[in-house]
C-alpha cells in the first residue's frame, strides 16, 4: 500500500499548491471525485476477496480520510486569508477625522451664572427672577431710595418714552437686580404672612441690568446677581459666612483671602463691602472690590410687609461681569457683548 | 475727599504709621482709594542763595554763580554753572548738592562745565518732580532758610491720600471730620485750631432774614471791611490747598476754601458794596434768573433757595454764588456768609442744571450745623491776618435746626444683628468716642447723634456705628444654621440650562446682546413701528427696547463674516420687550424670555466625510423640532406658512401651539440679505422660551407582544399640497391598527410629472391583541390608496 501513502502525500501537496477556493475543489475532484484516484481504487476493490477487501478498505479509507482532512484544513486557510485580505482592503486611516458637528458653548457669563447659581443652590438658595423693565417702587422707593433721595443719582437711570414721546415716570429701566428680591420678598408675604412663623427666604437673583454709562470699564447694559436670606435670626455674622464660603467655592481657592469693611447703601444697615485677595497668580496680593452687602434695612422688609423685628436678613449683590474677568483672566468687559466668535469659542 | 496726611496730623496725632493709617481709614469705612507721596523721591537738595552771577566765560548761554548752600557752622560758598534764564543774585533756589540723587535717576556730581568746576546743581521745579514749571529756577519765598534740607522746608515727605467716600459720610468731607474719625478709631485726641471770637472793630453790617426757615434755618453772616483782596495767599495755605487738589485763586477765595476744607462747612463771600439792604434766604421766584460765577445763567424754579439782597439773587444757596455779586480784586468790603442749609433744599438741584460744586457737594449730604458761627470766626481770623482790614458785629438769625432725636439702642438688637455679643461697656465707648450723647434706660441705651451726623436715624444705623468701630473683621465668619427645606423640582419642567444644552450641542455658540436697539432693526426686522423707546439713550443705534432678538443676531453675523468666519452658529435667549395694556408684573408692558437662533453657511463643519451644503429651511426646522421633542405632539405644536417682515414669504413658518404663535423660523428675507450685504441668506428662529420649559411628563403603557406588519406605499400627488394634510387625513380616516404613518422619501424629476411630487410612506401596522392577518392589513394599505386617491388625487406610483 505504499501507493496509498504517495496518493495521500500527492493529495496533500496538491491541495497546499493551490491558492483558489474553486481550483480547490477541482483538486479535490482528483482524489475523491467521481474518476478521483481514491473512488477508483475503492471502485477496484470489487476484485478482491471478501477478507483483502476489509483490510483493503480500511487502508483505503484512512487514506481517505487523511486526504479530506487535508482538504479541510486548505479549505479553512484559505478561507482565513480570504478574510484576512478583505480585512486589509477594508482598513481606513483611522487618522482620518471622525464626521463631526462643532460643539457650542455657553457665554462665558453664563457659565459663571450657572456656576454661581449651582453653588448656591446646593445650600437651599431658589433661583428667582423679575422684569428688567421694572417699576420706579420696586427699583427704588421699596429699597429706601424714595424720591429725591441722592443715592437715585449714583444709579444712572435709563427711563422710557410713551407712544407721544412723554417721559414715562413711574417706570425704568432696572438699575440693578434688587427688585427681584422686593418682588420676591412680596410674593412671599403674600403666601406665607398668614403663617405664625414664615419659612425662610433664601434666593439668588440674577439678571441684566441698566445703567447710562459706557466706557471701558462701564457697559450699558451688564449682569448683576444678587442673594437674599430673610430669616428669624439671620445675622452679619451668616453674612460673612455665606459670602466668603462661596467666593472660595466660586474661586476654587481656599486661602482667597476675604475682607468685609463698611460701607453705604440706602438699602442694608449695617452694609460692607467685600474685598477678595488671590494668593497667587497676576493678581496676587491686591484687594479687589468684589461685592456689595449689608442686613436688610429695616425699612425694606416694611415696605414688603415684613415685620423687621420678627426677622432680620442679609443681602448682596455682585458683578458677574467682573466675576468671569477675575475667574478667566478677561481684559476687556466689552468682550462680553461683542458677539465675537473668536472670543466666545474659548469658553466651549 | 484729598487730603494732605501732614494737615490731618496736625489735627489728630495717633502712633501709626502712614500705612496703618491708611488701612484704619479703609476698615472703617472710608476708603482710601489712592495714595501718593506729596512729591517724588529725591535728596541733598539744600536751600541756597545765590550771592553772585557772572557770564560764563566759554558759553553764551550759561552762568557761572557763587551760591551759600549753608553747610554745618561754616558756610561754604560753591561755584555752580547754571543755564536757568532767571538766575539773578539774591534769591533763594534749591540746589542739588554733589551725591544728591534726583528723580528721573540723575546723579549730581561735581564735575566741569565747558571747562569751569561746578559744585552741584541749581534746580527748576520740574527737575525736582515737584510741577512741570521747567520755564527756570524754583524761586524761594526770600525768607527760606539757607541751608535746610528743601524736603523739610517745603514738608514734601507728605503722603496725599483720597477717600472714596460713602455719601451718607459727609461730615468727613474736611479734615478736622476725617481727624475726628481717626481720633475715635485711635483714642488720640483731637489737636481743633483755636477759634476766638474776632474783636469787632466796625458798626457794618447787614440784617438777615430767614423767609423760608426750613430750608434755611440758620445764616451767619458779617462784614469785613477794608481788606486788601490782593494781599497773597501764604505758601503754607497754598500748599495744603494744592495738597487737597485745589489751585490757588486769590487770597479770599483761598481762605474760604481752605476753611471748608479744614472745617467742612463752605462759606461765601460777596463783595459787601455791590449788595442792597437785607440779606434773604428765601425761595426763588418762578422765572428768576441768575447769572453764575461759572459764566452759567439759570432759570430757576420755585424749589431753588436763593440769597437775596432787596434788588436782585446774589446766589444759590449752597451750591454757587452769582457773577455779579462776586469778589474781585477790587473790593474792599466782604459780606461772609457761614450759613446752614437743609440737604432737602439743595439735594438734586445742581444736577438739575448740569454742574456741582464743592458747596453743593457737602450741603447735598449734610454740614454740621453747630459749626457755623466757629467758622464763621475762623475765617474772618485768617481774612484779617492774610488781607488786613476791621470786622463788623457777627449776625445770626435762626430758626428751630434740624432735631436730633434720641435712639434707642438694645443690646439684645446688637448681638442679634451682629451674631456677635458686644459688651456693653465697649458699644457706650464706641458711641461715646463719635461724639454721640448716650443715656442709659433699663437695660437699653438712648442715642443722640451730634450735630455734624446726618444718617444716625435708627437703631440699625447705630449699631452699624459700633460694628464699625468694634471692627468688621472681628466680627465672627459663622457657619450659618438654617431649616432645611427640599426646593420643588417639578418634573414638568425642564430648565433654561436644558435648552441652551441642547442648542450647544448642535452647535451653536451663546451670545448676549444689549436690549436696547437700533430702531431701524426694530422696523425691518419685527415690523414694529410702535418700539418702546429710552429718554435717554446713550446712542442713536441704541435707542428703542428690542421686541426680538433677530437684529443683535444678524448684527453678531455682521461682525463675524468681517472677522473671516464663515460658518456662525448663534443663539442668544432674553428678554423682549413690548407695549401690552394688559402687561404684568409691570402695567403697560410685556417682556417674554425668548430664545433666538441663527445658522449662517454650511450645514455641516466642512469635512472630508460629508458633503458640503449650506443651511436652509429644513436646517432649522430641525433645530426647533430638537428642541420641542419629545413634547411636540403633546403641545399640539404645528408649523405653518405665515408672513414675517424678516424671512422669505415662501421659506418661513409660524410656530404655534394651541392656536397661539410662539415663534417663527425660516430663511432672512433676500431684502435683508442684500440689505445687510450678506454673502448667503441666514436662516434663523425664534421661539418664546417659557413653550421651550415644558418637559412631558412620561406615561407608561404595555408594550405589545404582537408582530408589526409593515408595507410601503408611494404617491404621485400635486406639489402643492402640504404633507400634513395628507397625515392627519390619513390618521382620522385609518383603523386604530395603524400605528404610524412615516414619510421617508420625497421625489420629484424624472419619471414624476411636472408640478408634481411622488411621497413615499412606510406604514406600521399592530393589533394589541393578535396577529394581524395579510388580508387586513393590504385592505387597510388599500383604503388608505382610496383616500389618497379621492382626496388629494393622488396616483399609485409603480
Amino acid at each position: 500500500m505504499q501507493n496509498l501513502d504517495r496518493i495521500v502525500q500527492e493529495a496533500q501537496v496538491d491541495f497546499s499548491a493551490t491558492d483558489d477556493p474553486d481550483a480547490l475543489e477541482q483538486v479535490k475532484a482528483r482524489y475523491l471525485g467521481k474518476s478521483g484516484r481514491i473512488t477508483a481504487l475503492l471502485k477496484e476493490m470489487a476484485r478482491l476477496s471478501p477478507e483483502e477487501r476489509k483490510a483493503t478498505g480500511q487502508t483505503i479509507n484512512r487514506a481517505k480520510e487523511a486526504i479530506e482532512n487535508a482538504l479541510s484544513e486548505r479549505r479553512d486557510a484559505l478561507r482565513r486569508a480570504a478574510l484576512e485580505r478583505r480585512l486589509a482592503e477594508e482598513a481606513v486611516d483611522v487618522t482620518l477625522p471622525g464626521r463631526r458637528e462643532v460643539q457650542g458653548g455657553l457665554h462665558p457669563v453664563t457659565r459663571t451664572l450657572e456656576r454661581i447659581e449651582a453653588l448656591f443652590r446646593s445650600i437651599g438658595f431658589e433661583v428667582a427672577d423679575g422684569p428688567e423693565i421694572e417699576a420706579d417702587f420696586q427699583n427704588f422707593t421699596a429699597l429706601n431710595m424714595p424720591e429725591g433721595h441722592p443715592a437715585r443719582s449714583m444709579h444712572d437711570t435709563f427711563y422710557l418714552l410713551d407712544e407721544n414721546g412723554a417721559v414715562v415716570d413711574d417706570v425704568l429701566l432696572r438699575t440693578h437686580t434688587s427688585p427681584i428680591q422686593v418682588r420676591y420678598m412680596q410674593a412671599h408675604v403674600e403666601k406665607y404672612g398668614a403663617l405664625e412663623t414664615m419659612p425662610d427666604i433664601r434666593i439668588i437673583a440674577p439678571g441684566r441690568v441698566y445703567r447710562v454709562d459706557s466706557d471701558a470699564t462701564h457697559s450699558p447694559m451688564f449682569h448683576q446677581v444678587e442673594g437674599l436670606w430673610i430669616g428669624a435670626n439671620v445675622s452679619l455674622a451668616d453674612l460673612k459666612g455665606v459670602c466668603a464660603d462661596f467666593l472660595r467655592r466660586f474661586f476654587e481657592s481656599d486661602d482667597l483671602k476675604v475682607r468685609f469693611r463698611p460701607s453705604f447703601f440706602p438699602f442694608t444697615e449695617p452694609s460692607a463691602e467685600i474685598d477678595v485677595a488671590f494668593m497667587r497668580g497676576a493678581l496676587e496680593g491686591r484687594w479687589l472690590e468684589i461685592a456689595g452687602c449689608g442686613m436688610v434695612h429695616p425699612n425694606v422688609l416694611r415696605h414688603v410687609g415684613i415685620d423687621p423685628e420678627k426677622y432680620t436678613g442679609f443681602a448682596f449683590g455682585m458683578g458677574p461681569d467682573r466675576l468671569t474677568m477675575l475667574r478667566y483672566g478677561v481684559s476687556d468687559l466689552r468682550l462680553f457683548f461683542d458677539g465675537d466668535l473668536r472670543f466666545l469659542r474659548q469658553f466651549v | 475727599m484729598k487730603f494732605s496726611e501732614s494737615w490731618l496730623r496736625s489735627f489728630v496725632a495717633p502712633n501709626v504709621s502712614g500705612e496703618a493709617l491708611s488701612h484704619l481709614l479703609t476698615m472703617s469705612g472710608l476708603e482710601v482709594e489712592e495714595e501718593q507721596p506729596a512729591a517724588p523721591f529725591f535728596d541733598h537738595v539744600r536751600v541756597a542763595c545765590v550771592l553772585e552771577v557772572v557770564k560764563h566765560p566759554n558759553a553764551d548761554r550759561l552762568s557761572l554763580c557763587r551760591v551759600d548752600a549753608g553747610g554745618g557752622d561754616v558756610h561754604e560758598v560753591r561755584s555752580i554753572v547754571c543755564g536757568a534764564p532767571n538766575v539773578s543774585p539774591g534769591i533763594k533756589v534749591p540746589c542739588a548738592l554733589p551725591g544728591a540723587n534726583l528723580p528721573g535717576n540723575l546723579k549730581i556730581k561735581a564735575a566741569k562745565v565747558r571747562g569751569i568746576e561746578s559744585g552741584g546743581m541749581l534746580c527748576s521745579a520740574r527737575e525736582l518732580g515737584l510741577s512741570e514749571d521747567a520755564s527756570g529756577l524754583l524761586i524761594l519765598p526770600d525768607d527760606a532758610p539757607v541751608g535746610e534740607d528743601l524736603r523739610v522746608y517745603l514738608d514734601l515727605d507728605d503722603t496725599l491720600r483720597t477717600l472714596k467716600l460713602t455719601p451718607n459720610r459727609a461730615d468727613c468731607l474736611s479734615i478736622s471730620g476725617i481727624a475726628r474719625e481717626v481720633s475715635a478709631l485711635t483714642h488720640a485726641r483731637v489737636l481743633a485750631p483755636e477759634v476766638l471770637e474776632t474783636p469787632v472793630e466796625t458798626d457794618l453790617q447787614r440784617p438777615i432774614v430767614l423767609d423760608a426757615p426750613d430750608a434755611c434755618p440758620l445764616y451767619c453772616g458779617r462784614i469785613l471791611a477794608g481788606a486788601d483782596a490782593n494781599a497773597a495767599t501764604p505758601d503754607w495755605m497754598k500748599r495744603r490747598l494744592e495738597r487737597s487738589g485745589m489751585r490757588s485763586i486769590s487770597a479770599l477765595v483761598d481762605i474760604t476754601n481752605y476753611v471748608m476744607l479744614e472745617l467742612g462747612q463752605p462759606l461765601h463771600a460777596f463783595d459787601n458794596a455791590k449788595l442792597k439792604g437785607t440779606i434773604h434766604a428765601r425761595s426763588a421766584r418762578p422765572g428768576e434768573k441768575i447769572l453764575l460765577l461759572n459764566g452759567q445763567t439759570l432759570e430757576l424754579r420755585e424749589d431753588v433757595l436763593l440769597i437775596a439782597d432787596d434788588a436782585r439773587p446774589l446766589a444759590v444757596a449752597g451750591i454757587m454764588g452769582g457773577d455779579e455779586t462776586g469778589i474781585t480784586s477790587g473790593t474792599t468790603e466782604i459780606f461772609l456768609e457761614s450759613a446752614f442749609f437743609a440737604p432737602h433744599a439743595v439735594a438734586g438741584r445742581a444736577r438739575r442744571y448740569g454742574f456741582g460744586s464743592e458747596a453743593s457737594y457737602r450741603f447735598e449730604r449734610g454740614v454740621d450745623f453747630g459749626g457755623a458761627r466757629r467758622v464763621l470766626e475762623r475765617a474772618s481770623q485768617l481774612i484779617l491776618e492774610i488781607c488786613g482790614g476791621r470786622a463788623g458785629p457777627l449776625v445770626e438769625a435762626s430758626a428751630p435746626l434740624p432735631e436730633r432725636r434720641p435712639i434707642r439702642l438694645r443690646p439684645s438688637r446688637v448681638a442679634r444683628l451682629l451674631g456677635v455679643l458686644i459688651p456693653d461697656e465697649e458699644v457706650v465707648g464706641i458711641l461715646r468716642r463719635l461724639g454721640m450723647r448716650v443715656e442709659s434706660d433699663g437695660e437699653d441705651f438712648l442715642v443722640v447723634p451730634p450735630s455734624f451726623r446726618f444718617d444716625i436715624e435708627i437703631e440699625a444705623d447705630l449699631i452699624e456705628e459700633v460694628a464699625r468701630l468694634h471692627g468688621y473683621d472681628n466680627i465672627p465668619s459663622s457657619n450659618s444654621r438654617a431649616d432645611l427645606m427640599m426646593l420643588p423640582r417639578s418634573e414638568s419642567e425642564r430648565g433654561i440650562s436644558r435648552i441652551r444644552q441642547i442648542l450647544m450641542d448642535r452647535g451653536y455658540q451663546e451670545v448676549v446682546n444689549f436690549a436696547f436697539v437700533d430702531e431701524e432693526w426694530e422696523k425691518n426686522l419685527a415690523g414694529n413701528t410702535n418700539a418702546i423707546r429710552l429718554s435717554n439713550p446713550i446712542a442713536a443705534q441704541m435707542s428703542v427696547m428690542r421686541s426680538s432678538l433677530l437684529g443683535g443676531l444678524i448684527a453678531n453675523l455682521v461682525t463675524n463674516l468681517k472677522r473671516k468666519q464663515t460658518r456662525v452658529r448663534l443663539f442668544e435667549t432674553g428678554r423682549c420687550f413690548f407695549r401690552d395694556p394688559d402687561g404684568a408684573p409691570v402695567a403697560g408692558f410685556s417682556q417674554p424670555w425668548k430664545l433666538g437662533a441663527l445658522a449662517y453657511g454650511a450645514a455641516l463643519p466642512e469635512q472630508w466625510s460629508a458633503a458640503s451644503r449650506t443651511v436652509d429651511f429644513f436646517d432649522a426646522k430641525g433645530e426647533v423640532e430638537a428642541l420641542l421633542a419629545p413634547n411636540a405632539e403633546i403641545l399640539g405644536a404645528r408649523f405653518e406658512r405665515a408672513a414675517h417682515p424678516a424671512l422669505h414669504p415662501g421659506r418661513s413658518a409660524a410656530l404655534s401651539i394651541g392656536g397661539k404663535c410662539v415663534g417663527v423660523v425660516g430663511e432672512l428675507h433676500p431684502r435683508w440679505v442684500q440689505h445687510y450685504e450678506l454673502p448667503l441668506a441666514p436662516v434663523v428662529f425664534v421661539i418664546d422660551l417659557d413653550v421651550l420649559k415644558f418637559a412631558r411628563m412620561p406615561e407608561f403603557a404595555e408594550v405589545s407582544k404582537q408582530p408589526l406588519a409593515i408595507r410601503d406605499l408611494a404617491v404621485v400627488v400635486d406639489q402643492k399640497i402640504a404633507l400634513r394634510d395628507i397625515l392627519e387625513g390619513i390618521k382620522t380616516d385609518s383603523p386604530a391598527t395603524v400605528r404610524d404613518v412615516d414619510l421617508f422619501d420625497v421625489y420629484t424629476g424624472n419619471g414624476v410629472e411636472p408640478g408634481k411630487k411622488s411621497l413615499a410612506f412606510r406604514i406600521v401596522m399592530q393589533d394589541t391583541q393578535r396577529t394581524l392577518l395579510d388580508t387586513e392589513v393590504d385592505a387597510a394599505v388599500q383604503r388608505m390608496l382610496a383616500y389618497l386617491q379621492n382626496t388629494f388625487a393622488a396616483q399609485l406610483r409603480t
